[in-house]
This record gives structure tokens, sequence and C-alpha cells, in this order.
């Protein structure tokens, strides 16, 4: 398994709700081991990609491949099995909420594995831990706050070790401090255990601190207009929104 | 393909314990457990400091780190330092992240066997608060319909058509087909009975005054209770979900005035309007048998429930149909307004809504009944 490994890849992908198509010719690779940054200012539909990529919603036209499997050409069967080794944190936490934290992880931990109850407990502790909730297991969604409720939605996105991960938007609303050490466990997450990760994101810190790879979604042109590296992309784009974006509008 | 993952333990130092992992740390394989550590932590007493020996091992995951986290509580406790060196440096550093935040120590204790006495005592105070709730409740929207009489409440009049369309209008062919049976089956009973002395007449009384009298009112009531009430109650629980209500609040508008009072009239003004309807359609089921089983003419049955059927016994009826509209709706939205904040607790609301409005509604029959009688009317 190289690091170059296509593990998602994105062929001529329009999206569009009934008529209202949002976004067209999409078309890029999100490497094994990539921590992948989708971004491009409110509404261009990076939560809408999102829920293609993760088979929510089909696109108006186009491939979704994960490793070679054509995603939408797939048959249930198949895109449960693609899927049951993805995570997803949505963007506003989607936290069950009449269960408590603790078994909002162990959800899917009890219906995808065979571990015992006391197993599972431990690794609802540790991932809470990991998320900086340590202590929290018992208490339901609406006893928490909301950067907190979505710090949950990441510990139950990451409850069955899946080789990617989808983060929508993780770091809005959360305090600088928990930002920053959410940005740490994305990067230790991807580099000890290997992770996929794909974040929708515009702190722009955030995006350069941990980005290796990224998308831009223009919406005024409905496309994208650039993929890569997003340091990269700050000291060699020529397009004049991208660079507006990744510098805050201070240079265009 | 994957190797049995493996423990050994090894004593470098006297007061160390060296703990060796070997093989493969994943979720899904066979994992031993800290039990052994621990064992030789209490035997051998003056271990002072657990270190790692992480050569061996293979591939690793959550497996892994749910062990070291345990093994750093039992470490904890023994008051041992844990030498993290020896781990691989990814699983040195998530275990550091872990740990950043220190654990909340006045989280809730999961909930454990109340006794039976506790139970007891628990009921009665949450069914004091529960009256106490039902008192204020009430008590605000009686509030809030006298500044609706004074013409300063504040809601929206096209919610206000909007509810009395789904009270009043929508609700026709259910209510129909309610009312026509009971006509129907009241009609039946009575003709069995009847007949035996002759009398068949008075099928034509007897449905004409326990519809217009009760029956309707009680029919229409319960069928608003399961349909409107529920949805009611529905709605403002999903409402108090979603904080709308707590946006509502910090805007200065009065939730009982901008929800509350327009459902309630809505169903106060259309709940007369539909016993006036609930009652032609059960008379037209009981002269369905009059005239099509006994053989009663059409016009003796329609005098004979227009002679029977008083005036007074067609006001009851509308009066009671509009206490019980304002019992439908006050059940709906007190269930709504005190709704958790969870999916399951919006389904709670809602069944309780309508056994709430059910209760009210024989409660209240009851009521209206024994006055009546002490009036003599
Ligand atoms: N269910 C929907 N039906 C129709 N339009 C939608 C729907 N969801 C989102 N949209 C539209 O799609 C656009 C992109 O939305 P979204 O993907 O949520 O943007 P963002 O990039 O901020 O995540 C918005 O203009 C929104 O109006
Ligand atoms: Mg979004």
């Amino acid at each position: 398994m190289t690091a170059q490994d296509a593990h998602i890849t994105v062929r001529d992908l329009t999206m569009a709700y009934g008529d209202f198509v949002l976004m067209r010719d999409l078309n890029f690779t999100i490497h094994r081991g990539d921590i992948f940054i989708i971004m491009g200012g409110s509404g261009c539909g990076k939560s809408t990609l999102m829920t293609v990529l993760v088979g929510l919603k089909a696109p108006a036209r186009g491939q979704v491949l994960y490793g070679d499997t054509d995603f939408w050409g797939a048959d249930q069967e198949t895109r449960d099995r693609l899927l049951r080794r993805a995570g997803v944190m949505y963007q506003s936490g989607a936290l069950w909420s009449s269960m408590t934290l603790a078994e909002n992880i162990a959800l899917p931990l009890e219906t995808y594995t065979t571990l015992r109850p006391a197993r599972i407990r431990e690794v609802v502790k540790l991932k809470l831990a990991l998320v900086g909730l340590a202590g929290f297991e018992e208490f339901y969604p609406a006893e928490i706050s909301g950067g907190m409720q979505k710090r949950a939605g990441i510990a139950r996105a990451m409850a069955l070790d899946p080789e990617i991960l989808f983060f929508d938007e993780p770091s809005a609303g959360l305090d600088p401090v928990s930002a920053r050490r959410l940005d740490d466990l994305i990067l230790e997450l991807n580099e000890s255990l290997g992770t996929t990760m794909v974040v929708v994101t515009h702190e722009l810190a955030s995006i350069f601190a941990i980005g290796t790879n990224s998308v831009f979604l223009d919406v005024s042109r409905r496309t994208m207009t650039a993929t890569g590296n997003p340091r990269k992309l700050l000291n060699e784009t020529k397009d004049p929104v991208v660079r507006q974006f990744l510098t805050r509008g201070e240079q265009s | 393909m994957t190797e049995r993952a493996d423990l050994k333990l090894a004593t470098p130092a006297a007061d160390t314990l060296q703990v060796i992992l070997a093989g493969d740390w994943t979720l899904g394989g066979e994992l031993p457990g800290t039990a052994e550590v621990e064992r030789t932590l209490a035997a051998a007493a003056p271990v002072r400091t657990v270190t790692f020996d992480s050569r061996g091992l293979g591939h690793w995951d959550t497996g892994l780190l749910t062990f070291l986290l345990h093994l750093e509580q039992v470490c904890t406790r023994h008051r041992i330092r844990l030498d993290r060196e020896g781990l691989p440096p990814g699983a040195k550093r998530l275990l550091e992240l872990a740990a950043a935040v220190p654990e909340k120590k006045d989280a809730r204790p999961p909930e454990g066997r109340v006794s039976f006495f506790d139970f007891l005592g628990q009921e009665v105070v949450r069914f004091g608060r529960a009256a106490a709730e039902l008192l204020e409740f009430i008590g605000e929207a009686t509030v809030a319909v006298i500044r609706l009489v004074r013409g300063r409440a504040r809601f929206r009049r096209a919610d206000l058509s909007l509810y009395m369309q789904a009270a009043g209008v929508q609700a026709l062919p259910i209510v129909s087909l309610i009312c026509f049976l009971v006509g129907l089956i009241l009609a039946f009973i009575g003709a069995i009975q009847l007949k035996l002395f002759g009398a068949q007449i008075y099928v034509a009384d007897l449905v004409g005054i326990a519809m217009v009298r009760l029956m309707a009112a009680i029919m229409t009531g319960i069928v608003m209770a399961g349909r409107t009430g529920g949805a009611f109650a529905a709605q403002l629980g999903t409402m108090q979900v979603n904080q709308e209500i707590d946006a509502l609040k910090t805007l200065g508008i009065c939730p009982m005035e901008f929800l509350v009072l327009p459902r309630m009239l809505a169903l106060a003004l259309m709940m007369p309007l539909l016993c006036l309807y609930a009652n032609v359609m059960g008379i037209l089921g009981g002269m369905v048998v009059g005239v099509g089983l006994l053989g009663l003419g059409l016009v003796p049955y329609y005098t004979q429930t227009v002679q029977a059927v008083g005036l007074w016994n067609l006001g009851i009826g509308l009066f009671s149909g509009t206490v019980f509209g304002v019992i439908v709706a006050l059940a709906g939205c007190m269930r709504g307004m005190q709704c958790g904040r969870s999916a399951a607790a919006v389904g709670e609301a809602a069944t309780s809504a309508v056994v709430t409005a059910i209760v009210g509604i024989i409660v209240a029959t009851a009521a209206i009944t024994v006055i009546c009688d002490v009036l003599g009317i």
C-alpha cells in the first residue's frame, strides 16, 4: 500500500438538486493517507459533495470510485460494505438525541463487532478521551454544548477505526484550544493509523496546518478551480478567487 | 496473516516491570487483558516504574490503545509511574492526546436500582409537580386569553386560519364516518329493546337525544384528541427540540400567545361547528336503521326527532364541544411545551397529549352532567 494509492477518485461529477446544478465537472483524487480538504465559500456545495461521497445522495452525472469500484454503479450490498469502512461526522453533530454519548458511540460497535460489553465500554472511554470528553459517558446530547456535540460526533465517527473519515466543518464553533487539539487528533490518527481524512473546512489555520491535498469549489463558476496541497496552492495559484480565499481577501 | 497478540513480563531492574508487547494488537483479535500485569504488580510490591518494549509489535489500533489506557489507570491506582517511552510513537502521542483534558469527575453515576419507597416517594413528588405545572399552564393560558380579549395578544392571523382549516374542514371525513356509525349502532341497540314494546318510533328520540346532548361532542372530541391534539404536541415538541421556542422567548415573543393561543382559539371555534355537523351525521345514521330496518316513515322519524331534541340539549351539546376543544388544545400544547430535547421525548409528548385529552374529556363530561342535573336541565 503506497502513499499514492487512490482511495477515492471522482470523475466528471455533477451534483444537482432537481434542476438546480450546484457543481459540474469535478475531477480529483483522494489518495490513501491524505488529509484532504474540501474548501470553498459558504453555500458552495461542500456538504453536498460530502453527502455524495458517503453515499447519501446520488450524483446527477459522473462517478465516484472507491479504489477500483464504481460506488454509485455498484449494488446496495457492495455500497454497504464500502461504507462500513468509512466514518462520518455531520455538520450538526447528528447525535441520536435519545441515547447517551456512550450509547451513541457503542451502537456502531455493537452492530458491527462481536466485542464483549466490557471491551465496548473501554473503547467508548478511549474515543471520548481522544476528543477531550472523558467522563461525559452518561450525558445526553442535549445536556452538552454545541462544540461538545460536534466532538462527540467525531468520537462516534471514529468508533470502528474506519479507513477513511469524513468531517464536515469539525472546528466550526470550537474554542481555539479545542480546535487546535482537534487538528492534532486528525494529524495523529492519520499518521499512526494511516486513516485517510476528508475534511470540509474554511479555517485557514487548520487548512495549512493539516492539509496535504485539497479541492477548491468556486461558487461563481459552479465548478472546482484548484486541487492539490494547500500550501503549494497558496504559492503557485494564478486564480484570483482561490488566492483571495487562501489569503483572507488580503491579496487579490 | 495476523499474528496473535502476545504479552510478556520482565523485570530488568528490581523496581521496574517491563511489558513486552508482540504480535498484532487489533480490535478484532483475541487480546490479553491487564489481569496478569495487575497480579504481578500486587505480588511484587517494590515495583515503581512500568516500561514497555514494543519491538515485536506488528499492526495495532484501538485494541492496543484501550489496553494501555486501562493499564494507565491501574498504575495510577497503585501509584506507579508509567513510562510511555518504549511505545510506538503514534500510540504514545494518541495517549497523550487522550489525557490532555482531565476526566470530568462530577459525572453522574449510571442509574442503579432504587428501593420501593424511594420510587414511591419520587412518584408522589413527580405527581405533585405535574399538578402544579398543569395549574400553571392553565393560568398562563387564561392570561393569554385575557390579553386576547383586550386586543393585546400577539400572534399571526395566518396561523389561526391555518389551524382552523386543519381542525375544521380537514376533520370532516373522519368525523362523518365515526358519528354516522355511532348513530347507526345506537339505533340498532335501541331498536332491539324498543321492538319488544312495539315502540320502534322512540328510536328517533333515543338517537336524537344521545347524539345531540352527549355522543357527538364526545366522539368528535376523541377524534380531535387523536388527530389534532397529538399533532399539536408533536409540532411544539419538535420546536422545543430545535430551540425554536427559546428563540421566540429571547425575541420577547410569548410562546403562550404566539403558539398556544391560535391553536386553542382554532379548536374552540371549530369544535361547535364540528359537533353540529356530527349531530346531523349521527341522526342520519339512526334514520338509516329506523327507515330501512324498522320500516318507519321518513317524515314521522324526522318530526319525532325534532320534538324530542329540545334547544337545551343542543345548547349543552355545543357547549360541551367547545369545552372539549379547549381541553384538547390545552393538553396538546402543554405536552408539547413540556417536551424534552430528544426525538423520543417528542413521541412521548404526542402519546401523553392524546391520553391527557381523553381523560380530560371524560372528566369534563362527568362534571357537566352533574351540573346539569343540579340545575335540572
Ligand atoms: N435539500 C436541498 N434541496 C435543495 N437545495 C439544497 C438542499 N440542500 C442544500 N441545498 C442548496 O445547495 C447549496 C449548497 O449547500 P451546502 O452543500 O450545504 O453548502 P456548504 O458548502 O455551505 O456546505 C446551497 O445553496 C443550498 O441552498
Ligand atoms: Mg455545509
